[in-house]
């Protein structure tokens, strides 16, 4: 076997086990929680009898071990439960959100790392000079903002001063795909200007040290011009750490929006995540949790695959 | 016929930012004047620092780092390259001079196919079509001795040997048809044996393409075996000028008589003396390979005595001495040390085992802590072993500072502030203080400038004599081996494939390959080049 999907197939096992390794900590998480899910449902008033009565017919006498597995088999086989609070089902919920969340992510992203990364070759081109102050202060200025007061100024700027998008992001099912980037727009911006830097300052970064490289000089001897020199040469060697810092932020485009997400009044997952908690539903806070962690735990493993492809070393072994 | 590069009153300067002082500008290369006619090769030889490499990058108008042209003229084809602006020196890097620099293997682009790298000038300046610029570069592949021409350039820069970079490095070089190449140490890095078929390939391509050069070398018997004319500097300026043979038959300088004369201590052999550490069949592999990097190794060093292990890269030098010093414990075989059998894990060794066997290193940089003094660093074993403290033990570190004649002045000094020599003395002043039975040096000298390394030699027999300690020299460079030895054990794929005392292992009949490994050694005259190759063909057409 070629060994790169050796190490391939190795990465994605260790996810695996990572995430069922995740799936048991959440559980056992919830389990700690004081009180339980009848006593939730019921409130502090219950009855001793009663809350035996709806323990024995929700199974919470059984032992944890056996709720687990039982638990994990009906993730496996896509049930994840019912909602306590309003017994709709969880994965029903859960998969028009999570559309959602994924749509407003990806839009995020195909503006944001594109964008993040052309701006690191630039900041790392004229290194010291004022592009670079000027590229590295803005989006240091626009990552300290802390994202409502981002988002609230975005919202002033683009629907009173210049009246061109709406405040609200309200998505529905049957809307079209131009409508939906429409809606998005706001809260795309937004994100857009808050994981910008991170990546922006790993590019130049990782530039900037393979810079030092002699192969860059031997590229500057050949008199390539700078941006070729950066491009050709020092960027498919800085890949691997770039990469790794945009899943990183990839993975809070999809996990770490709420705050945006109230603020536009966006139906996602986030939002659904927050009020649960408030609710104390735990088998939906359990089912989220789990699908963030295994986004989060793909991303990475995605980052280590690119990182492993864009090494010469290890697709052309000896 | 004007010359191809003249260069006129060259002065070139930095900024150096010593540790708690104001910046201050130094004078890296002052008043130097060269100029080479197209065709011809100029050498220029120096120690490190003396502003080779800055004079050969100044041809490009390239200052490393904060490095500045701030006077003189650079002639180029008839026009100054200090004033053209930064287009037209893009212009001119890489078409009408291009760079081999010492390590292809740092200097290629790990990311990127040979082929690619090697024809992208060609292509970025627009000199020739891609089909047209690849058949050339398959071309001079071949004329380099490349193996398998045609598809050589599709491989990766990790996937084939240093000397092959190197030569694939000269095909880059060679492949815009410039009219001038600088070798900034190309063989340097190399094994003895690769160094002379690479040398004798960018010989060969330089005679063969008419292109002229600039071959930048510490070490003069290379530089007369490709030079026309030479250049001798130190420390930024000229010590002598001129053909290569009056500078290696005739030299007019003491500097240059220093440099022809170099490598020629002589030390006699000593008499057969009892063995202080005696390798009896050693046999090791690195865990988690199933391969033997020492094969059956019986070696017998005399209390006292220098016993030199020489071979290439990867001949299992450097394993032996892990193997010694219990970093390596042997799959098979005894090492008997000072009358006890020594344990194969440094875990299970006493603290007198440890003690007695002391080792100095190839890079003195790396083997010292940067943020401690001399004083610390000397001081360190004084303390472990013999538990002194205070006055007592900076009395004795200056003992050894006196021993490695360094004197005062040295103890309060970090690393940093050293000299390379310097650094490779307070190595071996380290090593002294335990009282160390056998020292391991594993190439002390390589990283060293030949009269620095002369110096180091000197010491390093005169301590034996006082102290009466032995010494497992580790190098690949023969004639330190000549300097020092009084056994030579040659080592050939984790074998020994030659041993004995020195003169025994120096007298004919040779094996194969230490044959080959003496006849690669460079030697201070004209034309030894072309003899070593006609010796070599001749060889094999007999074989």
């Amino acid at each position: 076997m070629h060994p790169i999907l050796k190490l391939v197939a190795q990465r994605i096992a260790l996810g695996l086990l990572l995430l069922l390794a995740v799936s048991l900590l959440i559980f056992l998480g919830t389990e700690a929680l004081p009180g339980d899910v009848a006593q939730a449902i019921l409130g502090q008033s219950a009855t001793p009898e009663a809350l035996a009565n709806l323990r024995e017919s929700l199974g919470l006498n059984r032992p944890a071990y056996v709720r687990y597995f039982d638990w994990l088999g009906g993730i496996l086989t896509g049930d994840f439960g019912v909602a306590l609070t309003n017994g709709q089902d969880i994965g029903q919920a859960i998969g028009q959100r999570l559309g959602n969340t994924l749509f407003l992510a990806a839009c995020a992203a195909v503006i944001s790392v594109p964008l993040a990364i052309l701006l690191g070759l630039i900041a790392a081109r004229y290194n010291g000079r004022w592009p670079d102050k000027v590229i590295s202060g803005v989006t240091l200025s626009t990552i300290s903002l802390p994202e409502f007061v981002a988002a609230y100024f975005v919202i002033f700027l683009l629907t009173q001063v210049f009246p061109i998008f709406q405040p609200v992001a309200m998505v529905f099912p049957g809307m079209g795909f131009w409508e939906r980037l429409q809606a998005v727009a706001l809260p795309v911006i937004v994100l857009v200007l808050v994981v910008l830097a991170h990546m922006m300052r790993m590019t130049r970064a990782a530039i900037l040290n393979v810079m030092q490289s002699a192969y860059i000089e031997t590229a500057e001897l050949k008199g390539l011009s700078p941006m070729r020199v950066i491009w050709q040469h020092a960027f498919p060697n800085a890949i691997a750490p770039i990469v790794s810092v945009v899943v990183l932020n990839l993975a809070y485009l999809v996990v770490g929006v709420v705050v945006v997400e109230v603020v536009f009044g966006y139906n996602a997952l986030g939002q659904y995540l927050v009020d649960h908690v408030a609710k104390r539903d735990l088998p939906v806070v359990q089912a989220v949790g789990l699908i963030f962690a295994a986004v989060y735990i793909g991303l990475n493993i995605l980052a280590d695959v690119i990182g492993i492809v864009s090494n010469p070393r290890l697709r052309h072994p000896k | 016929m004007a010359d191809l590069l003249e260069i006129r009153n060259l002065r070139i300067e930095a900024t150096s930012y010593p540790p708690g002082e104001p910046p201050r500008d130094v004078v890296l290369v002052d008043n130097v004047s060269v100029s080479v006619a197209k065709g011809k090769v100029l050498g220029l030889i120096g120690e490190s620092g003396a502003g080779k490499s800055t004079i050969g990058l100044s041809a490009m108008a390239y200052g490393r780092g904060g490095v500045r042209l701030t006077g003189g003229q650079i002639i180029l084809n008839g026009r100054d390259i200090r004033g053209m602006g930064p287009a037209g020196l893009r212009a001119l890097r890489g078409r009408e001079v291009t760079y081999v620099a010492q390590s292809a293997a740092a200097a290629f682009n790990p990311a990127k196919r040979l082929m690619e790298q090697v024809i992208e000038t060609t292509l970025s300046h627009g000199l020739m079509a891609r089909a047209e610029a690849e058949a050339r570069a398959v071309m001079l592949f071949g004329k380099l001795g490349l193996p398998n021409p045609e598809t050589f350039g599709n491989r990766y820069p990790h996937q084939v040997s240093g000397g092959q970079l190197q030569r694939a490095m000269t095909a880059m070089a060679l492949c815009p048809k410039p009219d001038l190449v600088i070798f900034d140490e190309p063989t340097t890095a190399l094994d003895v044996t690769t160094q002379i078929d690479v040398l004798a390939a960018i010989k060969e391509a330089i005679h063969d393409t008419g292109v002229a050069a600039l071959y930048i070398t510490h070490d003069l018997a290379v530089v007369a075996q490709v030079a026309d004319d030479i250049l001798v500097l130190r420390q930024g300026k000229k010590v002598e000028y001129g053909p290569v043979r009056q500078i290696i038959t005739d030299p007019h300088e003491d500097y240059t008589r220093a440099l022809v004369s170099v490598r020629s201590i002589d030390h006699e052999e000593k008499a057969a003396a009892p063995a202080v550490l005696s390798v009896q069949n050693v046999t090791a592999r690195y865990k988690g390979t199933n391969f033997d990097v020492l094969k059956n190794v019986t070696v017998d060093l005399p209390a006292g005595q220098t016993l030199a292990v020489v071979g290439e890269s990867g001949s299992g030098k450097s394993t032996l001495a892990r193997a010694i010093t219990g970093l390596l414990p042997p799959s098979q075989g005894r090492i008997t040390f000072a009358g006890r059998a020594l344990s194969g894990a440094l875990q299970e060794r006493s603290k007198d085992d440890l003690r007695e066997l002391q080792m100095i290193y190839q890079m003195a940089d790396t083997a010292m802590n940067p943020r401690q003094t001399v004083g610390t660093i000397i001081g360190r074993p004084l303390e472990f072993y013999f538990g002194m403290g205070g006055e007592a033990k900076r009395r004795r570190v200056q003992e050894l500072l006196d021993q490695i004649e360094m004197g005062k002045g040295y103890i309060d000094r970090y690393p940093a502030e050293l000299s390379g020599g310097q650094k490779q003395r307070v190595c071996i002043a380290r090593a002294l203080a335990a009282k160390p039975k056998l020292i391991i040096c594993d190439e002390v000298t390589s990283a060293l400038d030949p009269l620095v390394a002369d110096g180091i030699l000197k010491l390093l027999l005169n301590l034996q004599a006082q102290e009466h300690v032995a010494y497992l020299f580790i190098t690949h460079d023969l004639a330190t081996v000549k300097a020092i030895a009084d056994k030579i054990a040659v080592m050939y794929r984790g074998q020994v494939v030659r041993y004995g005392s020195k003169t025994d292992v120096l007298t004919p009949p040779f094996d194969d390959y230490t044959d080959l490994l003496l006849s690669s050694v460079p030697e201070m005259r004209l034309g030894w080049l072309e003899e070593m190759l006609a010796h070599r063909k001749m060889e094999s057409a007999g074989n």
